[in-house]
C-alpha cells in the first residue's frame, strides 16, 4: 500500500489533500468534520486584522457555470476574508490544533500593507500553535480595493517587502498565496522567493463574470440589480493553475521552490497531475464546496491505487516528474508525425468527429456508407480535435506513424530523428543542428 | 351487487370508480422540467443524427432536444412543429422504440436511448398549453382546397396548405375531426381529450373550415369536389375490416376491435363500457394489442391475445407486448381460430395451432379451445368505398412520392395511401408532403 503522507515545508500530513483556505474552513465546526472525513490538513480561512472584522453582502455571493446534468464546472464567488471576529478565529484554531496534532492546520493571513499590522497579527497565529501561515495576495475582489489581496499580489515588490517582513517576525513557515490576475506568475513567485518565503501556493480566484441576468441586465451574482467580478475557481481553473504552478516549477529562479498546488482539484487525478507538475501537495475548495468533505475518500483511494499500480511507494517517487516535460513550443518534435485512428468496434456512429474535422478543420474524417467514419490519413494533421469531441474515451487514438514511412498527407518520409522548429528550414532564424 | 372481474358474460361497471380513473391515466407521464433537462443532456448532437432519418417527418431532433438543453422549449417545440403540426399526439403514440430511439447512438451503446419521445412531448406541451400557435398564415393565394378526412393525414396536409394561404374546407365522415386520434388511439396514450384540443389548436393558423358528418360517396362525390375545388385530398384512412371468415363469427359479443376501441374512446364514462369475463383478441398489431390491453384495464379477469404467425411476425413491437404482458394479458402465437362456439352468444374459441410450410402457413391437427364470453377481431383494417376512377396499388390507393393519385388534381396519403407503414406519423408527413406539392402545383 502507497504511503499518502506528505511534508510540505516542513509540516507533515497523513495525505496531500488540504482544504484551501475558503467557506469549507472558516470555522471549527468545519474543520473538525473535514478532519473526520480524512482531510490531511487546512489552510483556515483568511483572518483579518483585530477589530470589527469585514462585513459580506448579504446577498448571492456565487455564480456558477455548469456541464452537461448540471455538473458544476467553474464557481465565482464575491465572498470576503473572514467576517469572524479574529479571538474567536483564533481561539478555534488553536482548539482544533490541540485535537488534531497530525494534521496540517496553515492560517491564512491579509492585513493592511504595513509592516505593524503584519508585526501585531503573527505573535497571536504563533500562539495557536499553528503550523504555518499563508500570506492571501491573492483575493480579487473586495479586499484588493482596500489594497489588499491581489492589490498586493499584483505588485512584485510589495509581495517581497510582505513576505520578508513576516519572515522577521515569525518562526512559523511562510507560504505566498499568488493571484492568476497577473500577466506573467513568475515575477510575483520570484519576488515571493526573494522576501525570502518557504513555498508558494496557486493558484487564487481569477476575475470573472459568470453570467448576465437577461432579465435585470445585470452580472451575476446580482445584488439589488447590480454585480461585480467575482473569483472563479473549480474544474474551469485548473488548466490555468497547472500551466503557472509548471512555469514555477520550471524556471530557474524558483526552481526547488515548493508549490502548494490549487485550482480546480476534483478527483485524485487532478492532484496527481498537480503533483507530477511540481506541486509538493494540493489545496482543494470547490470540490469539497460542490459534493461536500467526502470527496476526499475518493482522492485517497485513486492515488493510492494509482501509486500501486505504478509501482510509487511514495509522493516523492513522482512529484515533479512531469516538470522536465514541459518545454517550449519551439522544442516539439516536428518529425513526431501521428494520425488518427476510429476504433470501429467502439465507434457509436454519432459523427460528431465527422462535423468537427469536416466543418472546423482538415476535411480528413470520410462519412462511408453505414455511417462508418474512418479518418484519411493523406488529410490528417493529426490535431486531435476528434478525439477531443468524441464522446466514447479512447475510441479515437493518435498512432504514430515510425519514422522511414511516408506521411501520406506530405508524402514526405517521416525523419527518425528528432528535429525542431529551431532547425526548421522554414524557420528564418534557424540555427545549424549542432 | 356490484359487477366484478368474476361476473360472467358482458357486463360494465367491474372495477370501482377511481380505478377506471387510475388505469386509464397517462401511459408515460410527462416530464417535469428537471426531467427533461437531465433527459435532454444526454443527447450528443449527432451529425447527420440518425434518428432523424428513422423520423418519417424528418425534425430536427438533435436540435430541439438542443434548444430544450438552453432553456428554449418554445424555440423546440417550434423545430418540432415545422416538420409535424401533429407533434404533440406523435409525441404521446409514435412507437418511438422502432423509429427514432431504436437508432439513437446511445441505444447503441448503452441500451437506453435518449428519449426522444418524452423530450418531444415536453417541448410541444409546452407551447400548447399555453394555446400559443407558432405559425402564421402567408398572404390569402385565393385556392381552395378539399381535404376528406381529418385524421392525422387530413390535419396535417389542411395545416400546411392554411398556413401558405390556401383556403381549405377539411371533411369528415364522422362527427368529430382527428381520425384515429380520436376514435383508435388507446384511451391512455392520449389523455385528457388531447385529440380535439389539438385540432382546436392546429386550426387557430385560420383559413380552415371543418365540416363534419359529410362522407365521400355519401354527400359527397369526387366529381363534385374536383369541379369545385382547385385541388382535392384524400385521407380517408382505412375504414373497413378484415373478415375472419370463421365459422360462427356472426355470434353476438363477437365485434370488431376497433369498433369497441371507438365506443370507449367516446364513452364519457368508462364505467359504462361492457366487457366480458374472458376476453379474446384475435391478430398481432397495435390494435389487437389495444383492443386486449384496453379489455384488461376495464376489469376482464382474462385477456388472450392469439397471434396466427410467431413472435417475430407481429407487427406490434416488443414494447407493445412487454406492455400488454405487464397489463396481465396472455399472448399465444402460432395459431389461428377454427370456429367460434356458442350458443347465440360466443362461449369459446376452438384454435389449431399452425405451422410455416413452403406452401406458407397451414393448420396442424393440434388444437386447444379458450373460453371466451367476449371477443374482439384485430386482424387489420382495409380501404373501403373508394371513389370512381381512382387507381389501386395493390389494397391501397396508387400515389407518387408527392401524393398524386392517377386523377388530375387529386392526392391521397395517410393510411388509405400506398406507401409507409400505417402510423400517426407516416400519415402526417404523408399529408404535409402532399400540401407542398398541391400547393405548389397551384402556384405554377
Ligand atoms: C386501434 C388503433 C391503434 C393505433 N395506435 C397507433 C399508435 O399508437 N401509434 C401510431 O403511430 N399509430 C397507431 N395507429 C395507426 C394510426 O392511427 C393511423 O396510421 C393513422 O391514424 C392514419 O391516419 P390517416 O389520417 O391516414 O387516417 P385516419 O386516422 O383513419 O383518418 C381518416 C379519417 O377519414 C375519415 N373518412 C374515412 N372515409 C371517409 C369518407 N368516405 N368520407 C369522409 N371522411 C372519411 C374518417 O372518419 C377519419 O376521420 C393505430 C390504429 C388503430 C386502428
Ligand atoms: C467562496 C470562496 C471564498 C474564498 N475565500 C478565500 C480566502 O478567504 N482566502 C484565500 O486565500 N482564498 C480564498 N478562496 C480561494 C480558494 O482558496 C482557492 O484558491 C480557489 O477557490 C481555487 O481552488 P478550487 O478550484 O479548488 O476552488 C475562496 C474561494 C471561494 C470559492
Ligand atoms: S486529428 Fe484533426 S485532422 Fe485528423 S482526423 Fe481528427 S480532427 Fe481531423
Amino acid at each position: 500500500m502507497a504511503d499518502l503522507s506528505a511534508e510540505f515545508v516542513g509540516i507533515k500530513s497523513p495525505n496531500p489533500f488540504w482544504l484551501a483556505s475558503a467557506p469549507p474552513t472558516d470555522k471549527e465546526y468545519n474543520v473538525r468534520r473535514a478532519f473526520e472525513a480524512g482531510w490531511g490538513g487546512v489552510v483556515w480561512k483568511t483572518l483579518g486584522e483585530e477589530g470589527p472584522p469585514v462585513v459580506n453582502v448579504n446577498g448571492p455571493r456565487y455564480g456558477a457555470i455548469w456541464g452537461a446534468d448540471r455538473r458544476l464546472l467553474g464557481l465565482n464567488n464575491i465572498e470576503l476574508i473572514t467576517d469572524r471576529p479574529l479571538e474567536v478565529n483564533l481561539r478555534e484554531i488553536k482548539a482544533v490544533k490541540r485535537d488534531y496534532p497530525d494534521r496540517a492546520l496553515v492560517v491564512s493571513l491579509m492585513v493592511p500593507c504595513e509592516e505593524a499590522a503584519w508585526k501585531a497579527i503573527l505573535p497571536h497565529v504563533e500562539d495557536t500553535g499553528a503550523d504555518g501561515i499563508e500570506l492571501n495576495f491573492g483575493c480579487p475582489h473586495g479586499m484588493a480595493e482596500r489594497g489588499m489581496g491581489s492589490a498586493v499580489g499584483q505588485v512584485p515588490e510589495y509581495i517581497e517587502m510582505v513576505t520578508r517582513w513576516c519572515k522577521q517576525n515569525t518562526r512559523m513557515p511562510v507560504i505566498v498565496k499568488l493571484t492568476p490576475n497577473i500577466t506573467n506568475i513568475l515575477y510575483p513567485a520570484e519576488a515571493a522567493k526573494r522576501g525570502g518565503a518557504d513555498a508558494v501556493s496557486l493558484i487564487n480566484t481569477i476575475n470573472s463574470i459568470t453570467s448576465v441576468d437577461l432579465d435585470a441586465m445585470s452580472p451575476e451574482p446580482m445584488i439589488d440589480g447590480k454585480g461585480t467580478h467575482g473569483g472563479y475557481c473549480g474544474p474551469a481553473v485548473k488548466p490555468i493553475a497547472l500551466n503557472m504552478v509548471a512555469e514555477i516549477a520550471r524556471n530557474p529562479e524558483t526552481y526547488g521552490l515548493p508549490i502548494s498546488g490549487i485550482g480546480g482539484i476534483t478527483t485524485w487525478r487532478d492532484a496527481a497531475e498537480f503533483l507530477t507538475l511540481g506541486a509538493g501537495n494540493v489545496q482543494v475548495c470547490t470540490a469539497a464546496m460542490t459534493y461536500g468533505f467526502r470527496v476526499v475518500q475518493e482522492m485517497a483511494s485513486g492515488l493510492s491505487e494509482w501509486m500501486d499500480e505504478k509501482g510509487y511507494s511514495s509522493i516523492s517517487d513522482f512529484a515533479g516528474r512531469a516538470v522536465p516535460n514541459v518545454t517550449d513550443w519551439q522544442y516539439l518534435n516536428l518529425n513526431y508525425v501521428t494520425k488518427a485512428k476510429i476504433d470501429q468496434d467502439a465507434c457509436i456512429q454519432c459523427g460528431r468527429c465527422y462535423a468537427a474535422c469536416e466543418d472546423t478543420s482538415h476535411q480528413a474524417i470520410a462519412m462511408n456508407e453505414g455511417r462508418v467514419f474512418e479518418v484519411k490519413d493523406d488529410e490528417c494533421v493529426a490535431c486531435n480535435l476528434c478525439v477531443n469531441v468524441c464522446p466514447v474515451e479512447d475510441c479515437i487514438t493518435m498512432v504514430r506513424v515510425p519514422g522511414g514511412q511516408m506521411d501520406e498527407r506530405t508524402g514526405q518520409t517521416v525523419p527518425d530523428e528528432y528535429g525542431n522548429w529551431t532547425t526548421h528550414p522554414n524557420n528564418p532564424s534557424a540555427r545549424a543542428a549542432e | 351487487m356490484a359487477n366484478s372481474h368474476l361476473t360472467p358474460g358482458v357486463v360494465s361497471g367491474r372495477l370501482k370508480a377511481e380505478a377506471y380513473h387510475d388505469n386509464f391515466s397517462d401511459k408515460e407521464p410527462p416530464f417535469d422540467a428537471h426531467e427533461a433537462a437531465v433527459a435532454a443532456d444526454r443527447c450528443y448532437f449527432c451529425y447527420d443524427a440518425p434518428c432523424v432519418t428513422a423520423c418519417p417527418t424528418s425534425i430536427d431532433i438533435p436540435m430541439f432536444i438542443r434548444e430544450i438543453q438552453t432553456g428554449k422549449p418554445e424555440a423546440a417545440a417550434k423545430t418540432i412543429f415545422e416538420q409535424n403540426i401533429l407533434g404533440g399526439m406523435c409525441a404521446r403514440v409514435c412507437p418511438t422504440e422502432q423509429l427514432c430511439e431504436e437508432v439513437c447512438v446511445r441505444e447503441v451503446a448503452e441500451g437506453k436511448p435518449v428519449e426522444i419521445g418524452r423530450l418531444q412531448r415536453f417541448a410541444t406541451d409546452t407551447v400548447m398549453s399555453k394555446g400559443a400557435h407558432p405559425f402564421t398564415r402567408a398572404p390569402s393565394t385565393g385556392k381552395q382546397i378539399a381535404v376528406v378526412g381529418a385524421g392525422p393525414a387530413g390535419l396535417a396536409c389542411a395545416h400546411r396548405l392554411a398556413m401558405k394561404g390556401n383556403d381549405v374546407v377539411l371533411y369528415d365522415a364522422r362527427q368529430k375531426p382527428g381520425g384515429l386520434n380520436e376514435y383508435g388511439i388507446a384511451a391512455y396514450k392520449t389523455v385528457d381529450d388531447f385529440a380535439q384540443k389539438e385540432v382546436e389548436w392546429l386550426t387557430q393558423i385560420g383559413g380552415i373550415t371543418i365540416e363534419t358528418g359529410k362522407a365521400l360517396g355519401r354527400e359527397l362525390t369526387l366529381e363534385a369536389l374536383r369541379d369545385q375545388y382547385d385541388a382535392v385530398f384524400l385521407g380517408i384512412g382505412l375504414t373497413g375490416v378484415n373478415a375472419l371468415r370463421t365459422e360462427g363469427e356472426d355470434k353476438s359479443h363477437v365485434h370488431d376491435a376497433v369498433d369497441f376501441i371507438a365506443a370507449l374512446r367516446q364513452s364519457g364514462d368508462l364505467g359504462k363500457v361492457a366487457v366480458g369475463r374472458d376476453v379474446v383478441v384475435i391478430g398481432g398489431g397495435m390494435t389487437a394489442v389495444d383492443a386486449a390491453v384496453q379489455s384488461k384495464l376495464l376489469g376482464a379477469e382474462h385477456v388472450t391475445m392469439v397471434y396466427r404467425r410467431d413472435r417475430d411476425h407481429m407487427s406490434a413491437s416488443e414494447h407493445e407486448q412487454d406492455h400488454a404482458a405487464s397489463k396481465g394479458v396472455r399472448i399465444i402465437t402460432g395459431a389461428a381460430p377454427l370456429r367460434i362456439v356458442g350458443n347465440g352468444a360466443v362461449q369459446a374459441i376452438e384454435f389449431a395451432y399452425t405451422k410455416e410450410t413452403a406452401e406458407g402457413l397451414t393448420l396442424t391437427n393440434e388444437t386447444f379451445r379458450l373460453r371466451a364470453d367476449q371477443v374482439f377481431k384485430a386482424i387489420g383494417q382495409s380501404l373501403e368505398g373508394t371513389p370512381e376512377g381512382l387507381q389501386l396499388s395493390g389494397r391501397k390507393i396508387a400515389v407518387n412520392g408527392q401524393g398524386r393519385t392517377n386523377l388530375d388534381g387529386v392526392w391521397a396519403g395517410g393510411d388509405c395511401a400506398i406507401g409507409g407503414n400505417d402510423l400517426t406519423v407516416t400519415a402526417v408527413a404523408e399529408g404535409r408532403d402532399a400540401a407542398e406539392d398541391i400547393h405548389a402545383s397551384l402556384m405554377r
